[in-house]
């Protein structure tokens, strides 16, 4: 508490033009990043002292580094002064019923499938609280609290949990990884955390929606799952909110701990609102997301990207432990203008490490999609193996597809295997769809999902579902 | 009359391929196209089909008492006409009983049916695919992926048979198959021949239509019908060449 008083009294004399009491009143600070900004976060969560600390060494850690340039996308320049750090719901228009909202987005979320209250909700549609999210996470807790599983906001945890969090904040994906990581370090706003006990396999799935929606927060989360010795858990993450606005920033954190013989599936729908037909718009995502796994532990990423302006983001796995297992399954799609560069890295440390690499890319409209990937075999890392297999396919010909593989291999006793494929929907294709009575978008779904068939099936039943749903939108008239 | 090909043009980048063809199939006949490579056959199966790398440049085409020429390729498939192609195309990782559902079911709304269930397909399709003496397994198999050239022109009339056309257009269909596969594909056409259903089966070889026998042949060079007749045309074609039919039409032209 005393910190919290002591960074208000020195956010007092800070050179804002706004004043501090304007900054606790209003939910929004205002644009700009400094050091006083860092504290008035930490303040506005009351944070102990170490969780300041760990804002303010990062801050400082950041504002040393640069933006990366070795990516193989255009990128409009970023202002970080401009951006408001903490952010409560905008001052939008609230508006009286769904009559008043874009059609395009009504359509988008019928689409999805989104039930009407919660359509309300997205589109900033005042409604009373019908969409009671806190008691269904409460009664999931009970339920969960039962087997000592945690799983809980960011900010509760470090109220909660303060020794977990110590322990691992910062153990995968360091204060100092990477420009935008090192800056979600230091103004993260919250995000989720799992703690799964010794030996328990998680009974549910976990999810968080993260929706960057009409509050606009959200934009800096950061996650943490620990899995201790021999337990199992299958986390989602979705983003389905589709959003229209100018360019906005998204710095996530994702970091996954899997302790001996564990297991973490962790899947992600990533459908942030990917800017209009010209480029007008759109989030810039910009995701640090890694795991460790410990002896004869696996981690698994799988990710369908179809939104965002822009994809920066290389889920990885450090294979610290012997006959650790990572994996890695991607969907990726670009359309219009939108840019992706992804892929991902896996660092064989431990012996008889294994590693598996499944990309697809889909570039349509002026899409450009890149895969970036790196397989690092270390010298003690006997017996390693990946397989990786990358495959694009183009749809239209003012699109692009990129691949840069990165091979590091200071073992000769470890084996690497690498695939890759470059196809374009052939106008044969959907022709032979056509003349069966299968109508154009429908050809192109068909053969889009066959496509994506071996990263959709690592998917849970539901997800794929919808999965496939986001891209045949995504995609939409793509073809003719 | 169910079909009507009158003066028709088409042409593909700039090349004049068929110039001003005529035919006409009624319901319940099967008619035999020949004719050298390059003369126009599967041309004329795309542009009846709707291809649209095929610009119809004059005539028109009469189909079931619809103008065929104003209609998508899904409708004119979803009206009944289908074609077995020459090559047909490989679609990784989907389904082929997947594909054939959606096409049986996009064909079955548009005439105001039901969609079938999936127990009522797979009886259908198991049926069907033993009418071909097709292996259960490529049922599950992606669309012509790996096939062996047999196997995909087999798989066309399979095809065929669950989509029960009223105009079938058989491109080549017996090239690539094995002696017995081409009497187990042809009893699977035959099989299929009623008498408010027409096909048109494109070969170069009279032993297709051993089995399969047409009521009318016709002869396709540079683009135009040249000659028509009887079953016996073919046998004629097949002792004396095209070169006959050439210096014949040349005489007449
Ligand atoms: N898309 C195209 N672009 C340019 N020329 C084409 C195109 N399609 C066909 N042609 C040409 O038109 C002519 C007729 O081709 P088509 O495929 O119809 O012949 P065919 O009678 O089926 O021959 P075959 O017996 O060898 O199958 C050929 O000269 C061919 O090269
Ligand atoms: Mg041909």
């Amino acid at each position: 508490m005393e910190t919290t008083e002591e960074s208000i009294e020195q956010l007092a004399t800070r050179e804002y033009k706004y004043g501090w009491e304007t900054i606790l009143e209003s939910d929004t600070f205002p644009p700009g990043l400094n050091e006083t900004v860092v504290r008035g976060i930490s303040a506005k969560k009351n944070e102990p002292e170490w969780m300041l600390e760990f804002r303010l060494k990062a801050f400082r850690a950041w504002q040393d580094m640069a933006e990366p340039t070795w990516h193989n996308l255009q990128i409009e320049p970023i202002d970080y002064q401009a951006v408001s750090y903490y952010s409560a719901p905008k001052a939008k228009p609230q508006l009286a019923s769904l009559d008043e909202v874009d059609p395009e987005v009504l359509a988008t979320f019928a689409k999805l499938g989104i039930p009407l209250e919660e359509q309300k909700m997205l589109a900033n549609v005042a409604v009373d609280a019908v969409f009671d999210s806190v008691s269904v996470a409460t009664t999931f807790r009970a339920k969960l609290g039962e087997m000592g599983v945690i799983f809980c906001s960011f900010s509760e945890a470090v109220k909660d949990h303060p020794e977990l969090i110590r322990q691992y904040l910062g153990s995968v994906v360091p204060y100092t990884d990477n420009f935008f990581a090192t800056l979600n370090s230091a103004v993260f706003s919250d995000g989720s955390f799992v703690y799964i006990p010794k030996g328990v396999k998680c009974p549910m799935e976990l999810s968080t929606y993260f929706r960057i929606n009409a509050k606009n927060t959200g934009q800096f989360e950061r996650t943490l799952i620990v899995a201790d010795e021999g337990s199992h858990v299958s986390y989602l993450e979705g983003c389905t909110a589709p959003m229209r606005d100018e360019h906005q920033l998204h710095a996530a954190v994702v970091e996954l701990v899997a302790l001996d013989r564990a297991t973490i599936k962790y899947s992600t729908i990533q459908n942030w609102y990917p800017g209009d037909k010209n480029g007008k718009g759109g989030i810039y995502n910009f995701v640090t997301k890694r795991g460790k796994a410990m002896t004869d532990a696996k981690i698994t990423w799988t990710q369908v990207e179809t939104g965002s302006a822009i994809t920066w983001k290389y889920p990885s796995c450090i294979l610290q432990g012997d006959n650790s297992v990572g994996e890695f399954y991607s969907v990726a799609t670009t359309n219009n203008r939108q840019q992706a560069d992804t892929g991902t890295k896996m660092i064989h440390i431990g012996k008889n490490t294994r590693s598996t690499i499944v990309s697809k890319g889909i570039s349509a409209g002026k899409g450009q999609n890149t895969y970036r990937g790196a397989v690092k075999i270390g010298k003690n890392a006997h017996g390693a193996r990946n397989y990786s297999q990358c495959d694009s396919l183009l749809i239209g010909d003012k699109c692009g597809a990129h691949t840069f593989p990165y091979l590091e291999i200071k073992n000769t006793s470890s084996i690497v295997e690498h695939e890759a494929s470059t196809s374009k929907i052939g106008e044969d294709q959907i022709f032979y769809c056509q003349q069966r009575g299968i109508a154009t978008e429908d050809a192109v779904n068909m053969i889009v999902s066959g496509f994506c068939k071996e990263v959709f099936r690592e998917l849970p039943m539901e997800f794929a579902v919808e999965a496939q749903k986001l891209l045949s939108i995504s995609l939409e008239g793509s073809v003719g | 009359m169910l079909l009507e090909i009158k003066d028709l043009c088409v042409s593909a980048e700039d090349k004049d391929i068929l110039k001003s063809l005529n035919l006409s199939v009624n319901a319940g006949e099967v008619h035999a196209i020949m004719g050298p490579n390059g003369s126009g056959k599967s041309t004329l199966a795309r542009a009846l089909s709707g291809h649209p790398g095929y610009a119809v440049t004059g005539g028109s085409i009469t189909y079931n008492g619809k103008d065929l020429l104003d209609m998508a390729p899904e409708e004119r498939a979803c009206e009944g006409v289908f074609m077995a192609f020459q090559y047909p195309v490989e679609i990784p990782g989907v389904n082929n009983a997947y594909f054939l559902k959606a096409a049986l079911n996009a064909v079955r709304k548009h005439r105001g049916e039901q969609e079938l269930d999936a127990v009522e397909f797979m009886t259908l399709i198991r049926e069907k695919a033993s009418l071909l003496e097709m292996d259960q397994s490529m049922l599950h198999r992606a669309v012509n992926e790996g096939f062996s050239g047999g196997e995909k022109k087999r798989n066309e009339i399979f095809q065929m048979a669950v989509l029960e056309p009223k105009l079938a257009v058989l491109d080549e269909t017996d090239s690539g198959l094995d002696i017995d596969a081409l009497r187990v594909v042809a009893n699977g056409v035959n099989a299929l021949r009623s008498p408010d259903r027409a096909i048109v089966v494109v070969t170069h070889y009279q032993r297709l239509l051993d089995y399969i026998v047409p009521d009318f042949v016709h002869v396709l060079s540079g683009g135009r019908i040249v000659r028509s007749g009887g079953k016996e045309l073919a046998l004629e074609l097949e002792e004396k060449g095209y070169g006959w039919i050439d210096a014949v039409a040349g005489a007449g032209a």
